[in-house]
């Protein structure tokens, strides 16, 4: 940095946008996925479909009959619940990408009592300590790499990443042995369907996880926003030196943190063994803890926008099985259409946080 | 044939380590300038498919002229660019426009495994069914050093494979001269320890952090074009990364940032992925577990780095931060 040269002005320079009125961010927001659309049309275009019909059928597909509805709510609730799970974690910097195995670990507890425990105890009792015990396996999975953080401030980022491989395989030794093998039609070893006493009971056509799950995201909007532990977390999230300082357990306060946000993933997965597949599968999880971080970010952290994403999402993947079938394009273009969609509604952010100056055009006054 | 002594295991463990090795340097690489990169399972869908896609339409234009070494270049050519894309889209998302790393590279993930499916079956239903490559290219990544190969023991344990194992062999060495002994390898290191300090250094940390993230996605393509080509001949299967992405981040952490360990690591995680076709332990009952092998041996090198804190086996201080000058 020389001194006291004359500096032209950069042809584009950056301000930070102190605020911006909300109908603004949203209306960028709009444009980023609009422009994702095209983008993404463009490719089916290359495939050689007409993009507009090609958009037009995966609407149809996914929100069109009541029947496919159901199927997309289907698909929203374990993004959704998912995406609220990681909110806490992600408020307190603490980067869980492990709740993919939390799912999953839920999901193990949450079968081995519709499994062994069916006819030994009535319908409500054993929904409720599947329930209780999904929940408590998958906050167990997510307090471990808690603790070394709190105490040897272990990198979580990877550690919960090995941990969702860790339990994967664990759930493909119980399909392969001591819980298998009834074998699928393809031959593969599989876990046995749920006795119909641990599955989840219906409503408006699709299991109850839908409610749970609108429960959870009300509680955990307010747990954030009004609670003293959700204070604590966004403090810890902004300086864990000023939680210190004010005399905050930081420990403590990860530990409780990262068991809440994996006992919720944990509580997901008990839904989508009980509720959405009637067993465990290595797919019970299937990226869902995964695409539900991208959704939990999006959202900001905010409970009640995290259910417009999750179901923006559902209606994509949902669309994509629809035009496999239509117009033979592998259904794999969901992958791809919710890659590009989240491409552009992460980079969007930036310029809802900032705005750009170009040269001459000097410093503007706040609209 | 089914002993764990033999020479036949070691070249299985090689084979099956190679695409990690190739995914972990390209990771450590990308790691050093302070960048997360979580997506190196979609970039190795990328590379695969590019890979895959550059030799099989070359063979189309070429026709019966096609030659299988040309075929190989093409390939290995656009499996590098086609990742090194890839990882060029999260540059500008998390360096340009200040995006999340974590999140940007999930992002990548699920855009390159969406990206590699779509296009690798979009490929076989316009060829009527499935692509392959012709017998000449399949030869070339089945490998082997001529004359050398029919050496008894050293010629099957060191000249049998084909080039991209050579090819990962050299990067590796390279990384580490590159890394540990060359001033632009120190100012990689700076801008991931300290950006702030390398900036003020005069060091270009944008720069870096661009040329690093992308050259090492590149890399990490090749491992996804190396489980198309010569362990997959060259066909599309669905899914056929399959998490071999996320063994390469795992491996990184096991190696501890260094490619020279990196080298050792990829033959340990190579040889316990085909371990179960060595071991009579539990048959296909246990498979799942000696599958968790790799992961678990992460984790206890993860948490024992964080706890003896010796200077020389850390990540880089500033992993997974970004850096704004303004923001300091």
């Amino acid at each position: 940095m020389s001194v006291h040269t004359e500096h032209r002005e950069p042809l584009i320079r950056l301000a930070k946008r102190d605020d911006i009125p909300r109908a603004q961010a949203w209306a960028i927001r709009a444009a980023a996925i609009l422009l994702a659309l095209v983008t993404g049309g463009l490719i089916i275009a290359v495939l050689g479909h007409n993009p507009i019909q090609v958009y037009a059928s995966m609407v149809e597909g996914s929100l069109g009959k009541s029947r496919v509805l159901r199927e997309t709510v289907k698909k929203a609730i374990p993004l959704l619940g998912a995406a609220v799970a990681i909110a806490p974690a992600f408020k307190m910097k603490f980067w869980n990408i492990g709740a993919e195995g939390q799912i999953l670990a839920g999901g193990i507890a949450a079968s081995y009592f519709a499994l062994f425990w069916a006819d030994s105890l009535p319908r409500p009792v054993l929904l409720v300590v599947m329930a209780v015990a999904g929940i408590l396996a998958g906050g167990v999975w997510g307090l471990i790499p808690a603790v070394f953080k709190a105490r040897w401030g272990t990198n979580e980022t990877l550690f919960t990443l090995m941990l969702n491989y860790i339990v994967l395989g664990f759930v493909r030794y119980l399909q392969a042995g001591p819980w298998g093998p009834d074998l699928n039609a393809n031959g593969y070893p599989k876990i046995p369907m749920f006795d119909s006493a641990a599955l989840l009971p219906k409503a408006l056509g699709v299991h109850i996880g839908w409610i749970i799950v609108l429960a959870v995201t009300a509680l955990m909007f307010g747990y954030l926003k009004y609670s003293k532990q959700g204070y604590e977390i966004a403090v810890v999230g902004e300086s864990v030196r000023t939680a210190q300082y004010a005399g905050m357990n930081v420990s403590h306060i990860i530990r409780r943190t990262m068991f809440l946000s994996g006992g919720i993933a944990g509580l997901v997965g008990f839904l989508q063994v009980s509720g959405a597949s009637g067993t465990l599968t290595e797919n019970t999880a299937g990226g869902i803890g995964f695409t539900a971080i991208t959704v939990a970010w999006l959202a900001k952290l905010n409970p009640f926008v995290m259910i417009a994403i999750a179901a923006l999402l559902a209606i994509l993947e949902k669309g994509a099985d629809t035009i496999q079938t239509l117009y033979t394009i592998p259904a794999s273009a969901a992958d791809m259409l919710t890659g590009i969609v989240l491409f552009f509604m992460l980079g969007c952010e930036f310029f809802i946080s900032y705005r750009l100056i170009v040269r001459g055009k000097g410093e503007r006054t706040h609209e | 044939m089914s002993n764990l002594f033999s020479i036949a295991f070691v070249m299985a463990a090689v084979a099956a380590g190679a695409p990690l090795l190739f995914g972990t340097l390209g990771e450590i690489l990308t790691e050093k300038s302070g960048n997360l990169n979580l997506g190196v399972e979609g970039m190795m869908y990328m590379g695969g498919v590019a890979g895959l896609a550059g030799a099989y339409y070359y063979e189309q234009m070429a026709g019966p002229a096609a030659s299988g070494v040309t075929a190989a270049v093409i390939a290995t050519v656009c499996a590098f660019l086609c990742a090194a894309f890839g990882a060029l889209l999260y540059s500008v998302l998390t360096i340009t426009l200040r995006a999340n790393q974590n999140v940007t590279g999930l992002a990548l993930t699920i855009f390159g495994t969406g990206f590699g499916n779509l296009v690798g079956e979009a490929m076989g239903n316009a060829a009527g069914g499935f692509v392959a490559v012709s017998q000449s290219t399949k030869s070339v990544f089945n490998g082997g050093i001529p004359v050398l190969q029919d050496l008894p023991v050293v010629g099957k344990l060191l000249f049998s494979y084909n080039y991209l194992v050579y090819l990962a062999v050299l990067v590796a060495v390279v990384l580490s001269l590159f890394l540990n002994h060359s001033r632009l390898g120190l100012n990689l290191r700076s801008v991931g320890e300290n950006p702030g300090t390398a900036d003020a250094a005069g060091i270009n940390v944008t720069a870096y952090r661009y040329l690093a993230t992308c050259i090492g996605g590149g890399i990490s393509g090749l491992g996804g074009m190396y489980i198309v080509m010569a362990q997959q001949q060259g066909v599309w299967v669905h899914n056929c990364i399959a998490g071999k992405g996320w063994i390469a981040v795992a491996l990184v952490i096991f190696a501890t940032w260094s490619p020279a360990r990196a080298l050792a690591g990829s033959l340990v995680f190579g040889g316990l992925s085909v371990l179960r076709l060595y071991m009579n332990w539990g048959g296909n009952r246990l498979a799942p577990i000696y599958d968790i092998v790799p992961y678990i041996a992460t984790v206890v090198v993860l948490i024992a780095v964080s706890i003896r804190q010796r200077r020389e086996s850390q990540p880089p201080a500033n992993l997974g931060n970004a850096y704004f000058r303004e923001e300091r």
